[in-house]
């Protein structure tokens, strides 16, 4: 299939997709803890098809064969669980220690509403008022140890016990350009597969795995890749666009991604190098079907395809993002164009693969 | 007085920035409307509301103020669709990153403060905080959009939406001071069922975060005889370590100082005790940082009362009270309205001992 009508074929992104997108963004599922979203998840795959297991950690695998025989295995992941907050200690009164789970800059906890435990107990995480602070305090970050979760004078505190975790509280938000809530890393990614598995191309056998705990070592992945033993393996997950400007106007060198500028490839990060046959044929993809896609700057960082990549005796991996701008924060914003592109490739790709893709030169 | 509650979140989902104090003020209109005979707006754009006493010909005057406006941030500049800002009012920039806003611009813009990270700001030390004039608002709209719709000069506000939580309480954004706007109206309320001689002026002021500016202008528009400020007092609770600090949701707080005619307070300690409501004393030893400031000093000078609702972390975009506290102010207030007499100001001499 090399015409433009494959383009066609591709998922489409509605209000049926952004509702969904809501759900699993407004869901509470940190590391570790990812119940909630694993929930919606089986609804929705198992509308499609009852190959659906959960494994020992609590990933969801979906298999979801093609026509024909000796099709490639193709393996995509996309994790559900997201960084978040676990409570340490008591201190009573409604109020309660914690710790962050995964990689949480602790700058943007002071001033925030959370979610905490199954029940989502509302709460909110202060900070010593401006007016009794002084200007040297005020140079110093607000130290982890000294901030609490505060769920009221009420009987609340009862309910909340050590290990629960909490979740920044954040409606999802449509907007004209845009769409923002917290944890589009990496429901969007699980929206994406979602979509893929109801309209995934015959020509290979595809594996989607709904990943549990990526934020605290791409653990889930591992687990699945090895049980799964695909062909290839790809990791969908949500990357941050750090193209903002310098504070002296110079040019930015490190901005990772960008917004508006299309899917985001992935040659190398901190934990893999991308297949190069893959980076080759996803480029050519993108290309030959007119789809915006960028490269990520090589850097810091990693997804599942780290951990995908060193299984057995090795597997082909890569990465494709969407990219996202204020990650691991309170919410990410992810343009609806970038969504688009993204869902676009990875299915173009998909439509497209073949055992020709692995060929050595 | 489930509809105070209500009434409240209404309040602090409304922007009112210092200055810009019409989306709330507008709000808080329709709640008065039937507790008050008569209703203007100040010069300055305090709302005044009127409720009159049952005495005969010239009847006195008390003016109680809770102020309306909000701190938030103004529009600095605008570089690749990111938008650069200053404060209004005093903000720690260590509560913005990850915070969501509404920029007022040509159209009202949903935002999220963005700490960019450390690698782009010159001779910074990573993992300290990011200052204000380093921080931005991304709108998710591409440049192009922000640019024709955002210019510097135009107001943000906080839209961290009310958060209810365990124990009547509540938190939210600019709490400080609606929450003084739901105890007069509370007292309103209870006042429509009460004989009361002496008129009241019911105040939502404008500008106390920068200015004191509609206390200031209401106390001589109105050049009432008796006064009373509303605001919020830090509370105990993570971050404090003062030991003269109120209680949350354990009762109001009567303040006590210089700004404070000490035979007025001592009849709402009367008043308190006797209907055995709960409350603290707040010891404010020089300036009350309150409307208060304000209304003792115009038109040559009048009796004020400070009182205060126990809050939490102040200025943050999370502050937190107690509904219990906000109702025993307001009903405090009407019991001591009810009570005043003709001649309550004679009663206020410089005899005799304090407290």
């Amino acid at each position: 299939m090399t015409d433009k009508t494959i383009l066609k074929q591709a998922p489409k992104i509605g209000k049926e997709q952004i509702d969904l997108l809501r759900r699993l963004s407004e869901a509470s599922g940190v590391s570790g803890d990812e119940g909630a979203v694993r929930k919606i998840v089986l609804e929705e795959v198992r509308k499609i098809t009852d190959q659906v297991r959960i494994d020992p950690m609590g990933s969801v695998i979906v298999t979801r064969k093609g026509r024909g025989e000796n099709n490639l295995k193709v393996l995509a992941a996309a994790h559900m669980d997201e960084v978040g907050l676990m409570v340490t200690a008591d201190d009573g009164d409604g109020l309660f220690q914690f710790r962050v789970v995964g990689g949480i800059d602790v700058r943007y906890l002071p001033g925030k509403p959370v979610w905490v435990g199954a029940d989502r107990i509302p709460g909110v995480i202060g900070a010593r008022a401006i007016h009794l602070t002084t200007a040297d305090e005020r140079k110093h970050a607000i130290p982890l140890n000294t901030l609490r979760i505060d769920v009221g004078t009420g009987d609340a505190g009862k309910k909340v016990k050590p290990g629960d975790r909490a979740v920044f509280a954040v409606n999802f938000l449509e907007l004209s350009e845009s769409l923002r809530g917290k944890a589009m890393d990496d429901r969007i990614g699980v929206t994406n597969l979602i979509q893929l598995l109801k309209h995934a191309p015959d020509n290979i056998d595809l594996v989607a795995a709904f990943t549990v705990q990526e934020e605290v070592g791409l653990r889930g992945a591992e687990a699945a890749a090895y049980a799964e033993n695909p062909d290839i393996a790809f990791a969908l997950d949500c990357t941050p666009c750090n193209d903002l400007p310098t504070s002296d106007g110079s040019e930015n060198t490190r901005y990772n991604a960008r917004a508006g500028a299309g899917a985001v490839l992935y040659t190398m990060d901190r934990g893999t190098i991308s297949d190069p046959r893959l980076v080759k044929h996803i480029k050519h993809i993108g290309d030959t079907y007119g789809i915006k896609y960028q490269v990520r700057q090589a850097g810091s960082g990693a997804t599942d395809a780290a951990a995908m990549h060193k299984q057995r005796a090795g597997i082909p991996s890569v990465s494709i993002s969407v990219p996202g701008r204020n990650m691991h924060s309170t919410m990410t914003l992810v343009r609806r164009e970038d969504w688009e592109s993204t869902l676009n490739l990875v299915y173009a790709v998909m439509a497209t693969l073949s055992r020709d893709v692995l060929k050595r030169d | 007085m489930n509809d105070v509650n209500n009434f409240l979140k209404e309040m602090v989902s409304a922007p009112g920035l210092s200055g810009y104090e019409s989306p709330v003020r507008k709000i808080i209109e329709a709640h008065w409307k039937p507790l008050v005979d008569e209703m203007q707006v100040s010069k300055v754009g305090s709302l005044e509301g009127l409720k009159k006493g049952s005495g005969k010909g010239k009847r006195k005057r008390i003016l109680l103020a809770g102020h309306m406006d909000a701190i938030g941030l103004i529009a600095t500049r605008v570089v690749n669709g990111f938008i650069y800002f200053t404060q209004i009012g005093g903000v720690d920039p260590r509560v913005l990153p990850g915070q969501p806003v509404l920029v007022h611009g040509k159209e009202e813009l949903q935002g999220v403060v963005i700490q960019p990270p450390d690698f782009l700001i010159a001779g910074h030390s990573a993992g300290s905080p990011v200052p204000m004039e380093h921080l931005v608002i991304d709108t998710g709209l591409s440049p192009d959009k922000v640019v024709d719709l955002v210019r510097p000069g135009d107001i943000i506000s906080f839209a961290q939406p009310p958060f209810e939580l365990s124990g009547d309480t509540l938190a939210g954004h600019t709490l400080d001071d609606r929450a003084a706007v739901a105890c007069i109206t509370i007292c309103l309320q209870e006042l429509q069922r009460r004989v009361h001689k002496w008129d009241v002026w019911a105040v939502a002021t404008v500008q106390e975060e920068t200015a004191y500016l509609g206390a200031y202008t209401s106390g001589f528009g109105l050049d009432p005889d008796l006064t009373i400020a509303i605001d919020v007092t830090h509370a105990k609770g993570p971050g404090t370590s003062e030991s003269d600090i109120a209680a949350l949701g354990k009762g109001l707080v009567l303040g006590w100082g210089p700004n404070i005619h000490p035979k007025w307070y001592q009849t709402f300690q009367d008043v308190a005790d006797e209907l055995e409501i709960p409350y603290q004393k707040d010891v404010m030893p020089g300036h009350s940082g309150t409307d208060g400031y304000a209304l003792q000093i115009v038109m040559g000078s009048r009796p004020n009362m400070v009182i205060s609702i126990p809050l939490r972390y102040m200025h943050t975009p999370v502050e937190l009270v107690s509904m219990k506290d906000i109702k025993r102010v307001g009903r405090l207030m009407a019991e001591v309205i009810a009570r005043l007499d003709e001649d309550y100001l004679e009663t206020l001499n410089w005899e005799g001992n304090n407290d």
